[in-house]
């Protein structure tokens, strides 16, 4: 998601998900779902788009895909990588067709000249020989985007986890722009936010050049601030720190690490290129992970701190939309078993920090605090008014602010208020078929399984409907390796091989194959997975690996 | 000046090669001659502006003061007019004379004008440059009728665009079909009908004998067309004359090995006016291709660099019509496996050639997403699939119906996404007790997720409500449907 917040912040100079509430997309005629598969991972949005003629771009016939074809849209598959020429040759049409909004153009945004520029060498017929899909109907979908009253563009990780995944993201807000949608009431671009607290977790510093609120770690301003609330000098706040790939990278080597405090993460499973994350783990002086399930990383561990689930504690999560929603706790934890913050509170006790608080609210409230002026302002969102059943969308700077369901009617958050135009081009995958590795792996989730699968694994009704990882393959692909339709078969990259099932599906590229990544062990998906990171949001590129298919 | 890069002929190879030069090295020399008096632009996209969708100014390469930002000689309106290997200099039409350490040749082609009298008429245009693009867009004004010389690739599309601002429009060809350097007598008819359809009258199997400006186009055969302004698009020939009056050893373009050098160690040559074995005429891919590999070599960034050639791709751009063709119809070997087929009313034709699975040419006419696939089976070498009818024929290949009614899905559908609960689950759970939606629901969880499955789980349930005990032991398996 952090390659859809970077493209976000340069376009719009703030990131929400959806900067508009999700209801909206309910009377939506057409929507445009790039890289998004919301029937087996978000299912309750499908509810949302019923009406819509929805276009589909995947390099699978996802079941999405198929619901964009029965509501008479369209299925656009891509050679996985080529995404940002589909959008680009998309925007060449857009404007011979005579669909650019050159009012909105002129009146909201700045750079589309620089942009023209680069999506000019794009005329349709040349970036289908690239990404694969028709030139025709990339004129097809720009004229339905054109015609109709309302209409959106979400994106998802199918745009985002590459090696260019922010210029992805900048090149389908370029075509939303060039069309006019962002910041018009019945109209948008969005990018549907994964977790139920992604959203959340990235604009209060999950990442680690951030401060709450949406503040740069790196801007003084912002340091001041959130020291002030903190009561500590602004000079002993750390500087911008690793990515989560970087930092793994550097596990127990002499410049990294040598000891690490994991909170419900299974990097061992979810983080690409997997045996190299294990050899840095194993490198490691000190390894604790707070969990709730012994998953992979926690069994790797040298101390496992039990930890409260979702339903054992109190809180907020923030969605897709930007909104604000209470989290109540249904039942108490059992004996011994802390929450995360009490976990936190009583490591900063014993290693001489006191007065971190653990009840939920007061840590909302110093929340509160210090995102206060931030872009990501909950100033003004309290427990009470959750609780009395509000709405609530950030920025909400006080207590009589009704919140914003919808941002940027009238101006972007750049200071001159308006949207940024980045000139965007294609650049190959990091790793391009070759004859060893003639095949391209893409990664994804199935409906039943969540994540790593370290929860729903051990869900016996789920386990049962998608016992193990399974290797979607074109029937001729598969043949060509000797392979058949349930057979256990080998997928090879330059980095590693995962063991998968076979299933056979016709409507797949014959070039590609899928691997869900929500299995561990021989079966864990990113074992084959590139650790190439987007320059910008550092973000891996797990949506393109060369690779082999073999016999078990 | 210390001598650096000199680039002759600033057009789609010749800018692209400043551009990937200045990337690699933002310092070395480089000076640029183009004879044309306008910085560069998109030559290809020249159909699109003579068809309306763009103006002259939206096709221009490089954004104004580029060439100053990134420290380009860039000399518009002087053409090179003669080279003096020996000194290692080129001299221009304005006089100077432009010391190189590497000259590179991209001097593109040039429209090819067959000898009829009167085509030195000012109302007969060439259709190579934007200034043939201004002056065709000039003679064609409201009312008029042109006549378009050549039927070719550039021919149809330039028909086609005339014909699409409402020009009356008439292409004449020589030969019995149209583009028959791609496409076969059939696809060529059914090109021809489709430009029709498109309001461009077709006149095959005419030669043109002369241009007679008042009157029109006066044929092989004693007969006139009738037209206020001819555009002749009659082919290009690779611009090649300063080459070889310098020595440069020319046959139908100057010759390349893999480095892009000519016979002079120290003079190159690439695009339109080059001719290397693997690469196609007269399209940009290959020029483009070639930048990057001369770039690596100039610079020193990739001395191992080196171009093998260029997969032939040509597609049609004219709306309405969707064209392309791959590989070289004359290649097809003689075991090659063919695959044809030709709608003439349903404006649909393909031609399919492969040879061990692999796609080796082809043309498509009106199957969009078929000729997508075709060009990547072909462009990248991959295996094409067994299934020979959805190569051909894509989406307009009827797949099996989208079943709605419940009682032909089969038993394994799976109805609810969201609880994977499939039909089989929904029978069985019905035939337990559970008979109308509601109790569906609390015995299968089926629509209390997001609910989308609703409609389906009703028509299931009245399915099931109506059938009688026998049709209910009649749920088809898995793939009867
Ligand atoms: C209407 C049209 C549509 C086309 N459509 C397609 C298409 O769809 N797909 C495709 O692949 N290709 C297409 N082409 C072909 C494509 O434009 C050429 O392959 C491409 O432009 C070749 O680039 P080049 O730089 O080698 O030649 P050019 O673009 O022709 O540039 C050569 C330049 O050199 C200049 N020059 C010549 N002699 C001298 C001299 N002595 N001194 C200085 N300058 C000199 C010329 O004036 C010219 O500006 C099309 C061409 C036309 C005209």
């Amino acid at each position: 998601m952090s390659s859809a917040a970077a493209a976000g912040n340069r376009a719009f100079g703030l990131d929400r998900g959806m900067p508009f509430p999700v209801t909206d997309l309910d009377d939506a005629e057409v929507v445009v779902l790039a890289g998004a598969n919301p029937a087996e991972t978000m299912p309750p949005l499908m509810g949302h788009l019923r009406d819509a003629r929805l276009v589909v771009v995947d390099p699978r016939r996802s079941a999405t895909a198929e619901r964009a074809v029965a509501s008479g849209g369209l299925h656009l598959q891509p050679v996985p990588g080529t995404d940002l020429v589909l959008a680009l040759g998309m925007l060449h049409a857009a404007l011979v067709d005579g669909h650019v909004d050159k009012a909105y153009l002129a009146a909201r945004t700045t750079g589309f000249d620089d942009v023209w520029r680069v999506a000019a060498q794009w005329w349709p017929e040349r970036a289908e020989q690239v990404c694969g899909v028709a030139a025709a109907d990339m004129r097809t979908v720009v004229g339905w985007l054109a015609g109709a009253a309302r209409r959106y563009v979400l994106t998802a990780r199918g745009a985002e986890q590459h090696a260019h995944g922010v210029d992805t993201v900048s090149a389908w807000i370029n075509l939303a722009l060039a069309l006019g949608l962002p910041g018009r009431p019945g109209s948008g671009f969005g990018t549907i936010t994964g977790q139920g607290n992604g959203q959340g977790g990235r604009e209060h510093g999950q990442k680690s050049d951030q401060l709450p609120g949406y503040r740069s770690i790196a801007d003084p301003a912002a340091r001041a601030h959130v020291a002030g609330v903190w009561g500590v000098d602004p000079a002993t706040l750390p500087g911008a720190g690793r990515s989560a790939t970087e930092l793994l990278a550097a596990l127990g080597r002499p410049d990294g690490p040598r000891a690490m405090l994991v909170f419900g993460s299974n990097v061992l499973v979810s983080a690409p290129d997997a045996n190299a994350v294990a050899e840095r783990l194993a490198a490691l002086d000190l390894l604790v992970v707070a969990d709730v399930l012994p998953g992979e990383t926690a069994m790797a561990a040298d101390v496992v701190l039990p930890v409260a689930q979702w339903a054992e504690e109190e809180g907020t999560m923030t969605n897709l939309e930007g909104r604000v929603l209470r989290r109540r706790r249904a039942l108490r934890p059992p004996e011994g078993v802390r929450t995360d913050l009490e976990v936190v509170a009583g490591l900063a006790e014993r290693l001489g920090a006191p007065g971190f608080p653990a009840a939920p609210e007061e840590v909302f409230d110093e929340l509160r605090a210090a995102s206060a002026g931030g872009l990501a302002d909950y100033a003004g969102i309290t427990y009470a008014r959750l609780d009395a059943g509000e709405a609530l969308h950030w920025p909400c700077p006080d207590e009589d602010h009704p919140g914003t369901p919808r941002l940027f009617t009238e101006r972007f958050a750049h200071p001159d208020g308006r949207a940024r135009m980045s000139p965007v081009d294609h650049v190959a995958s990091a790793e391009l078929p070759d004859a060893a590795h003639p095949l391209r792996a893409t990664t994804g989730r199935v409906l039943v399984h969540y994540q790593s699968g370290a929860q729903t694994r051990r869900v016996a009704e789920l386990a049962g409907i998608v016992p193990e990882a399974f290797v979607e393959v074109h029937p001729d692909t598969a043949a060509r390796a000797g392979l058949a339709d349930g057979d256990w078969a080998r997928v090879v990259s330059r980095r590693g091989a995962v063991r998968a099932r076979v299933r056979c599906v016709a409507s797949l590229r014959p070039d590609t194959v899928f691997l869900p990544f929500h299995f561990g062990g021989d079966q864990a998906a990113n074992r084959v997975t590139n650790p190439a990171l987007d320059p910008t949001s550092r973000m891996p590129e797990f949506k393109v690996a060369a690779v082999r298919l073999e016999r078990v | 000046m210390s001598s650096g890069i000199v680039v002759v002929g600033h057009g789609m190879a010749g800018a692209r090669l400043a551009e990937d030069v200045r990337r690699r090295d933002p310092r070395v020399p480089l000076t640029v001659l183009g004879a044309e008096p306008r910085p560069a632009y998109n030559r290809v996209l020249l159909s699109t502006v003579l068809a309306g969708g763009l103006t002259p100014e939206a096709v221009r390469l490089h954004a104004p003061g580029w060439a100053a930002a990134h420290d380009v000689d860039v000399r518009t309106g002087v053409a090179a007019t003669a080279i003096d290997r020996a000194a290692r200099v080129v001299r221009g039409t304005d006089g100077s004379a432009v010391p190189y350490r590497k000259l590179v040749l991209a001097t593109g082609s040039y429209a090819f004008r067959p000898s009829l009298p009167g085509l030195d008429a000012p109302n007969v245009a060439a259709f190579r440059d934007l200034d043939d693009c201004e002056r065709i867009l000039a003679l064609a004004r409201p009312g008029a009728r042109v006549a378009v010389l050549g039927g070719g690739l550039l021919g149809c599309e330039a028909a086609r665009g005339l014909a699409g601002r409402g020009v009356d429009t008439v292409l004449v060809h020589p030969k019995p079909h149209l583009m028959e350097r791609q496409l076969d007598a059939d696809g060529g008819g059914v090109l021809a009908a489709a430009l029709a359809r498109l309001g461009v009258e077709v006149l095959l199997g005419t030669a043109g004998v002369a241009w007679e400006q008042e009157k029109g186009l006066r044929c092989a055969d004693g007969s006139l067309v009738p037209a206020d302004a001819l555009v002749v698009a009659t082919g290009v020939r690779p611009e090649t004359a300063l080459a070889a009056a310098a020595g440069i050893a020319v046959d139908r373009g100057v010759l390349v090995d893999d480095r892009l050098a000519t016979n002079d160690p120290h003079v190159h040559a690439l695009g339109d006016c080059a001719r290397h074995p693997g690469a196609p005429a007269g399209l940009v891919q290959p020029a483009w291709e070639q930048a990057e590999v001369l770039a690596d070599l100039l610079t020193g960034a990739d001395p191992g660099a080196r171009y093998h050639g260029t997969r032939p791709v040509t597609r049609l751009k004219a709306r309405g019509v969707d064209l392309a063709t791959v590989g070289e119809p004359a290649a097809f070997g003689a075991d090659a496996e063919v695959l044809r087929f030709a709608d003439p009313a349903g404006g649909r034709y393909a031609t399919l050639a492969l040879e061990r699975d692999r796609v080796v040419g082809g043309a498509m006419i009106g199957l969009p997403d078929a000729a997508a696939s075709m060009i990547q089976f072909f462009d990248t070498g991959t295996p094409a699939p067994a299934d020979r009818l959805g190569l051909l024929f894509g989406r307009a290949l009827p797949g099996a119906p989208e079943t709605a009614d419940p009682g032909r899905l089969p038993a394994t559908a799976v109805v609810c996404r969201c609880n994977t609960v499939t039909k089989g689950a929904l029978v069985a759970a019905w035939r337990g007790g559970a008979t109308d939606v509601a109790a569906l629901g609390r015995a299968t969880r089926a629509g209390t997720g997001c609910g989308s499955c609703g409609d389906t789980v009703q028509g299931i349930c009245a399915w099931l409500a109506d059938a009688d005990p026998p049709a209910l032991a009649a749920v088809p398996e898995e793939g009867a449907a």
